[in-house]
């Protein structure tokens, strides 16, 4: 039998650039996902693929639960739609037992069509319009409000409707993470959270239920969640204390790391990244000290989103052809970039040949389709020699992709739920010309040449 | 093309290859030494290939692309000198 | 009494073999581990090809190059296996910043591969991040120059205020720059920033005494060993090229308390400066040995041989006391060696000696 072919390469050595690992190559392979052969999900859908995995999905849920569990019982997930909303996505988390939680009308519409009754919505976010709100309170959802403007609209939309809202007001606040995220919600250290409350109160038209904030993204200290925990049970007790007011629950935003690497960040993201043991740990501490908890038991919030569905999800994408750049790297042209795959302006994402490969490897970069030079899927990386045509999968991908991907050039790809009997599942086909042009209109004069 | 140079270069079976002549080394890979022992021995591109796709499974067409590559690089190294400046011409 | 090494027959693997301006501390750890009688097979990780210390005869029996750990886990778990498939390895001592996280993390997949480690768990090696040591210390009763976290350019503006100058603009991993203005820190900030990244911090300098001390913790707020030094020579770089053992129980005293506090487990460094009115002060901890172990050994304290036999899960008693007095200078020499080792690690990238 005949070897396998690898392209040929040369380097200079110099001090620094010879790490090699000589005739063997430690880049792992993975020819199937949930079983099912990376070859025939692109022969089915084509490349490149989006593929979802049901039973990762549901496993990470489970997982969090429980190291939740173990800490403090009263727990509730809720499903943050803006890291993925299909609605097949949705409800799994759905079926495993989380709320919604939307950041705008159009997300609060999808979790409505899904049959999400109201007082099952959380509704976040800072811009939430007048028709979005008067909506929302009918249906009895949670409106987290962000600001004082919104905090005046809600009562005077009460007071028209003559509800009494469900409200929680978000807090933002310092946790020692950088960067503090403070545009969002009313300060804690300041006290204008507290003065927030004291309006809702003395304007007599809502009824607060509930404490929120969300420190940030991609938290790599999982000890900011316990100075967050801390100060919101804090909060509900001197509410408690100072105004008889008893919140239901306090809702610890979301924010967990996947185990993706950020661009800047020499260490990867598994060596990085907190487990969810060590946030629950974090969470778990500040609620247990809590004289507020035991008195009141309030129920737990969580609305994390990147760490439960980004390592379930797989980009399937292949080669169109490869060259070499004057800096002796090897590039590589993928048929995905950064229109389907917008993650990787600030991942590392992690590419993964789906075939073993003999020999040595060398540095390579991945490009993306389209014309631009901010199209790098990833920035180089030891890798062996690909071949036009081979298929890679690009992980970790389930976060905010197919709800940030860009309509830019290229159709955007099929996405495919593997379920958890090993179906694979169409979730939205490959897009056609009709569906990029097809709310278009061209005026009368300009529909000839 | 000109692969005066490659003569005198030092080659082990590893792909470590040293010039003695610059003080350089490089290390290439099993494809990368296969073809460049055989070029220092006054091969062209179409008797390495046969040669080649005796040992690995390679269709022509994959391999001259890579080859056209591989010659650039080299070029790139000054390890060998296109003549006429055209990468066609000086690769027969 | 200092630990025997002469009757382990195991194999041990040390990373970190470069030696030269900015010396990397395997060379020293192998040294010290050989000098406690091992005869056993001795590994050497690597990174690159030129690290010096391959070229020695008689340092180590195979050399291995790494992925580095950018690389990821299942790079360098598949390298590891790759080696596995070479040689037994029974101990690994790792001896770099960015590594140890790497082998704290996969402890338990090394440890089903037969490996052992004698590290800080994940929480304890977290607390001594520069950007932790001033809140977890100070409450603790462990002073730390004042310290703020810079996170934007902008905050530089009330730095004198905060802390005055001269201070120090710090890198979260690498570097530190004395500022005498805000025009210099301003310098500082963006030319840490463009190598590092944020966040950056400023620290207070506190005029004083530098000390440095190597320990080994046993994991349970006591110390196996502990060799505090005063730099003699330093180089354009910073770099301690000679040093003398002292003897100071107030100094002492305080690094224990570090250690109890920590509950250290395995080789650390720590820096600290005692202030012209006597009181210490934390600097920093660096979770592996020094390139300056060598005098651990030499004046008493075999450290690197006791860290093996504890990563081996054997008692240790505390080492005896370092001799006083006991001084290094660092002497750097050339190795001749044929092109052709460079060629078998490049190329292979392994050695096998051995």
């Amino acid at each position: 039998m005949k070897k396998t072919y690898i392209a040929p390469n040369i380097e200079r050595n110099s001090a620094g650039n010879t790490n090699k690992y000589g005739a063997k190559s430690v880049v792992r392979y993975q020819d199937k996902i949930d079983g099912i052969p990376v070859k025939e999900i692109v022969e089915q859908f084509g490349s490149p693929v989006l593929v979802l995995s049901e039973s990762q999905i549901r496993r990470r849920h489970r997982r969090l639960m429980d190291a939740l569990q173990m800490h403090y019982p009263k727990v509730r997930l809720a499903w943050s739609y803006k890291t993925n909303y299909l609605g097949a996505v949705c409800n799994i988390f759905h079926q495993e037992g989380s709320c919604a939680e939307v950041v705008s009308g159009m997300e609060y519409a999808m979790a409505r069509r899904l049959g999400i009754p109201g007082n099952e919505i959380i509704f976040n976010g800072p811009g939430k319009k007048r028709h979005e709100l008067e909506l929302a309170i009918r249906e009895g959802a949670r409106i987290h409000i962000d600001h004082l403007d919104e905090l005046y609209l809600i009562e005077k939309i009460a007071q028209e409707l003559d509800l009494v809202p469900q409200v929680a007001i978000r807090v933002n606040m310092d946790t020692g993470i950088y960067p503090q995220w403070d545009r969002f919600g009313f300060n804690y250290e300041n006290g204008e959270a507290y003065r927030a409350i004291n309006r809702i109160v003395s304007g007599k038209a809502m009824k607060i239920v509930g404490l929120h904030a969300h420190i940030g993204t991609f938290i790599l200290d999982a000890q900011a969640y316990y100075y967050e925990a801390k100060a919101l049970l804090e909060l509900a007790q001197r509410m408690k204390d100072e105004l008889g007011i008893t919140v239901e629950y306090i809702d610890m935003g979301g924010g967990f790391a996947s185990q993706n690497t950020l661009l800047g960040s020499y260490a990867p993201g598994e060596f990085i990244s907190p487990s969810f043991d060590q946030y629950a740990e974090a969470i778990g501490a500040a609620f247990n000290e809590s004289h507020f908890v035991s008195q009141n038991l309030p129920k737990l919030i969580l609305e994390t989103g990147r760490a439960l569905i980004d390592e379930a999800g797989y980009l399937i994408s292949s080669v169109v052809g490869k060259k070499n750049l004057p800096s002796g790297e090897r590039a590589v042209i993928l048929d995905a970039g950064v229109n389907t795959t917008i993650t990787a302006w600030w991942y590392k994402l992690k590419v993964t040949p789906t075939r073993p490969f003999p020999g040595a490897y060398q540095n390579t970069i991945f490009y993306g389709p389209l014309c631009m030079n901010i199209d790098i899927m990833r920035p180089a990386v030891p890798f062996p020699d690909l071949q036009t045509g081979e298929p890679v999968l690009i992980t970790p991908t389930g976060a905010y992709n197919n709800t940030q991907w860009m309509q830019f050039i290229e159709y955007r790809p099929p996405v495919v739920l593997i379920s958890e009997t090993g179906k694979l599942e169409l979730l939205r086909p490959r897009e056609e010309l009709d569906d990029v042009i097809g709310r278009e209109m061209i005026p009368e004069h300009l529909r000839s040449q | 093309m000109n692969t005066e140079k490659l003569s005198n270069l030092a080659m082990n079976d590893n792909g470590f290859i040293f010039d003695p002549e610059s003080g350089y080394s490089y290390t290439a890979n099993e494809t990368g030494i296969f073809i460049l022992k055989r070029m220092a021995a006054g091969m062209k591109q179409q008797e390495i290939f046969e040669q080649l796709s005796e040992v690995y499974d390679v269709s022509e067409d994959n391999f001259n692309s890579d080859y056209s590559h591989y010659m650039l690089m080299l070029e790139a190294l000054g390890l060998v000198a296109f003549e006429g400046g055209s990468l066609e011409s000086g690769s027969e | 009494m200092n630990p025997d090494l002469s009757k382990l027959d195991i194999t041990i693997a040390v990373t970190g073999l470069k030696t030269g301006d900015n010396p990397q501390p395997g060379v020293p750890v192998i040294r010290s581990i050989r000098s406690a009688g091992f005869t056993g097979k001795m590994v050497g990780l690597v990174y690159d090809s030129l690290e010096s210390g391959i070229y020695l005869d008689d340092l180590v029996d195979q050399v291995y190059q790494m992925p580095y750990p950018s690389a990821g886990a299942d790079a360098f778990l598949n390298r590891l296996d790759q080696i596995l498939e070479r040689t037994q390895l029974d101990v690994i001592v790792p001896t770099l910043d960015s590594e140890v996280i790497l082998y704290i993390r996969l402890a338990e997949e090394l440890k089903r591969r037969g490996i052992h480690t004698f590290l800080p768990t994940e929480e304890c090696f977290l607390l001594r991040d520069k950007t932790k040591l001033e809140s977890f210390f100070v409450p603790q009763g462990v002073p730390v120059p004042k310290t703020v976290l810079l996170t934007s350019i902008s905050q530089l503006n009330t730095l004198h205020e905060e802390i005055g100058y001269p201070c120090f603009i710090k890198g979260r991993y690498y570097e530190a720059f004395k500022a005498g203005t805000w025009e210099e820190a301003v310098k500082h900030f963006y030319d840490i920033q463009s190598r590092w990244g944020l966040p950056l911090l400023a620290q207070q300098i506190v005029p004083g005494e530098e000390y440095n001390i190597v320990i080994v913790g046993d994991g349970e707020g006591g110390t196996i060993g502990m060799v505090p030094q005063k730099k003699l020579v330093i180089t354009d770089k910073g770099k301690g090229f000679g040093g003398v053992v002292v003897k100071s129980p107030s100094l002492e005293e305080f690094a224990r308390k570090i250690i109890s506090i920590l509950k250290w487990r395995g080789p650390c460094e720590l820096e600290i400066i005692r202030g012209y009115d006597g009181t210490h002060y934390l600097i920093e901890i660096n979770p592996r040995f020094p390139a300056w172990v060598r005098l651990a050994e030499g004046s008493g304290q075999n450290q690197p041989a006791a860290v093996v036999l504890k990563a081996l899960g054997q008692k240790v008693d505390e080492l005896p006391a370092c001799k006083t007095g006991t001084m290094f200078v660092r002497h750097a020499e050339d190795i001749i060696a044929d092109i052709s080792v460079m060629g078998e690690v490049s190329a292979k990238s392994e050695l096998i000696r051995r």
